[in-house]
């Protein structure tokens, strides 16, 4: 499989990543190198094989269904580029 | 007496039980070492002088009140992706901007209570992806070691935990933490001369470490022997609620299993590792590795891991694919830096385009690539069952073995600049060390030669899910059997 301007340009829209168009020809060679290396994944029969999900054996632990933190508006907005009141301030999201 | 920066951590203890002299002391010597090496070196990004010599005071009246840690006053250094309360944090990325954690990772807050000292934060490859340390925001490190012949070309300390291992070799820490997704800690340890582990999945919490896979990452020590690493991964393991990967067991006493012996032990070693290009020195060093184990009653037996050459290829799809979803946080609202933008949608593009570097990019973009409609099955998931078949080429190799025994990395370290052209040249350096974090397994690097150069290598010991304490032990006979003891030249 190999990957065209589009297929980048689509890739970097998805991944909120700003590429200038002069820069897409380029990045689809890198991919498509990276991607030629890695088809060689074709070749292994996977037939009936289980997706590894996890690298160790366990369950999912269950906790109650409780409150264990919370009233940390402070710390939480601490590094905010911007914040008010404890409040997260973003660009306008509806337009 | 040797120089107090010298000293292994356990020498280090056992002179603080001694009272031969306190931690104030040895903090301030590191602090001294830090101040006039770290300029030429940049295995710093951070340095926390003043918080270091506060921790030792408190450290010294601990001990003077008879409460003791298993760390007690010892200073080490942290890599930049483990989040230190009130301490600047950033995976040496441009995105994360000042980002001054209001928490504290587990596995640093386990150091702190067993009494450790903070010297500072150890640059990485940004957000831990990379071999050789270049695509840190802070600009790379220098290795401490040098080819003999050519003392003026600067050489990588590998990656991505580089500041962590260059610390560690030209002493300006006991110990540093650092971790492993695909082979940063064992790799930049064999690069430097110094040992490294990378425990079992799960073994150390992920909370608080900046994430990059989080289905390979794993905390793990860098250190001066084998036995300083099985000290410091015994206080950095444990379980954590916070970390629902973490594993509800006991921590072994590590430290006890280096010097067990390597007697009746079964040690694999696969044919696989052998690869083209792969210079004479390695090869006869990995000889010399089998040698040493027969020598002390161990049996060397072959072994085939068939998958391995689908290791690499197999990583760049499931590690990607996680960075992408791990680093969609990174979008200029509640943390880091915010560019400008006429829109949302432009504010997280700009934010992301100044910030992530060009490696990052990269695998975000194969990531969201992989990731995405049409393309899931092709990829990801193929490559999620690859995964499964290499993990049952070990679980094939543990009923005639007990440790497999294989070089750390497929040559030693290179030049600043050298391999930055190509990413799969680059790729190449995790070729025997991403098998263990795609089958979650324990392993460890220590150096056991120096090459035709004058610049270390290392030798791999992978061991059994949660068996750390036989790679230990194999790593203690190791270690007792190549009397490494070579340091860099101090050129700085």
């Amino acid at each position: 499989m190999s990957v065209d301007l589009q297929t980048v340009r689509r890739a970097a829209r998805l991944a909120r990543i700003y590429e200038p168009e002069s820069r897409l020809e380029s990045l689809a060679r890198e991919l498509n190198a990276i991607l030629g290396w890695i088809d060689l994944l074709e070749e292994v029969d996977v037939e009936g094989v289980e997706a590894m999900t996890s690298a160790v054996e366990l369950t999912l632990p269950l906790r109650d269904d409780v409150i264990s933190d919370g009233g940390q508006a402070k710390a939480i907005v601490a590094n905010a580029p911007q914040s008010a009141d404890g409040f997260f301030v973003v660009p306008k999201v509806v337009e | 007496m040797t120089e107090l920066t010298e000293l292994t951590l356990s020498a280090a203890r056992d002179g603080l039980v001694a009272k031969a002299f306190s931690s104030v002391e040895l903090t301030a010597a590191f602090n001294d070492a830090i101040e006039a090496v770290n300029p030429i070196l940049n295995a710093y990004v951070t340095t926390t002088p003043q918080k270091a010599m506060e921790m030792a005071e408190a450290s010294d009246a601990r001990r003077r009140c008879g409460a003791v840690g298993p760390l007690e006053g010892l200073p080490l250094g942290i890599k930049d992706l483990y989040c230190t309360q009130g301490v600047r944090t950033t995976a040496c990325s441009r995105i994360l901007g000042e980002f001054t954690p209001t928490y504290e990772s587990t596995v640093t807050a386990n150091l702190w209570r067993d009494g450790a000292v903070l010297l500072g934060k150890l640059n990485m490859d940004e957000f831990a992806m990379g071999s050789s340390n270049e695509t840190s925001r802070f600009g790379p490190v220098i290795n401490p070691w040098k080819r003999q012949e050519s003392g003026n070309v600067a050489l990588t300390p590998g990656g991505s935990s580089g500041g962590s291992a260059a610390a560690v070799a030209a002493d300006l820490c006991l110990a540093a933490t650092a971790s492993d997704t695909g082979g940063s800690i064992r790799q930049p340890a064999a690069f430097t001369g110094t040992v490294g582990l990378k425990p079992t999945y799960g073994r150390a919490s992920r909370y608080g470490m900046i994430a990059f896979a989080s289905s390979m990452d794993q905390a793990g020590p860098i250190a001066k022997t084998v036995e300083d690493s099985a000290i410091l991964l015994g206080s950095m393991c444990g379980h954590d609620p916070r970390d629902s990967t973490s594993l509800s067991l006991e921590v072994p006493d590590f430290a006890a299993a280096v010097k067990r012996g390597v007697k009746g032990l079964k040690i694999g070693v696969p044919k696989e590792y052998r690869v083209d290009g792969m210079p004479d020195e390695i090869e006869k060093l990995w000889h010399q590795g089998m040698t040493w184990l027969q020598d002390l009653g161990a049996t060397i037996v072959d072994v085939s891991l068939p998958h391995t050459k689908y290791a690499l290829p197999c990583y760049y799809i499931v590690a990607p694919a996680e960075a992408s979803s791990n680093l969609a946080r990174y979008d200029g609202m509640r943390f880091g830096t915010r560019a400008a933008g006429d829109t949302l949608t432009e504010v997280y593009e700009q934010s992301r385009a100044q910030g992530f570097g060009n490696e990052v990019k990269r695998r975000i973009l194969i990531g969201t690539y992989v990731l995405s409609a049409g393309y899931y099955d092709a990829y990801y998931l193929r490559a999620q069952r690859v995964r499964t078949k290499i993990a049952d080429d070990f679980k094939q190799a543990w009923q005639v073995c007990d440790a497999l025994l294989t070089p750390t990395a497929p040559f030693a370290a290179f030049g600043i600049g050298e391999k930055s052209a190509d990413p799969i040249q680059m790729y190449l350096n995790d070729v025997f060390t991403v098998t263990a974090n795609l089958a979650g397994l324990p392993a460890i690097s220590l150096p056991a030669s120096l090459d035709a150069h004058g610049l270390p290598l290392g030798l791999q010991v992978i061991g059994r899910a949660l068996d750390e304490e036989t790679i230990l032990a194999v790593g203690g006979a190791l270690e007792a059997q190549a009397g490494f003891n070579a340091k860099p030249k101090k050129w700085w």
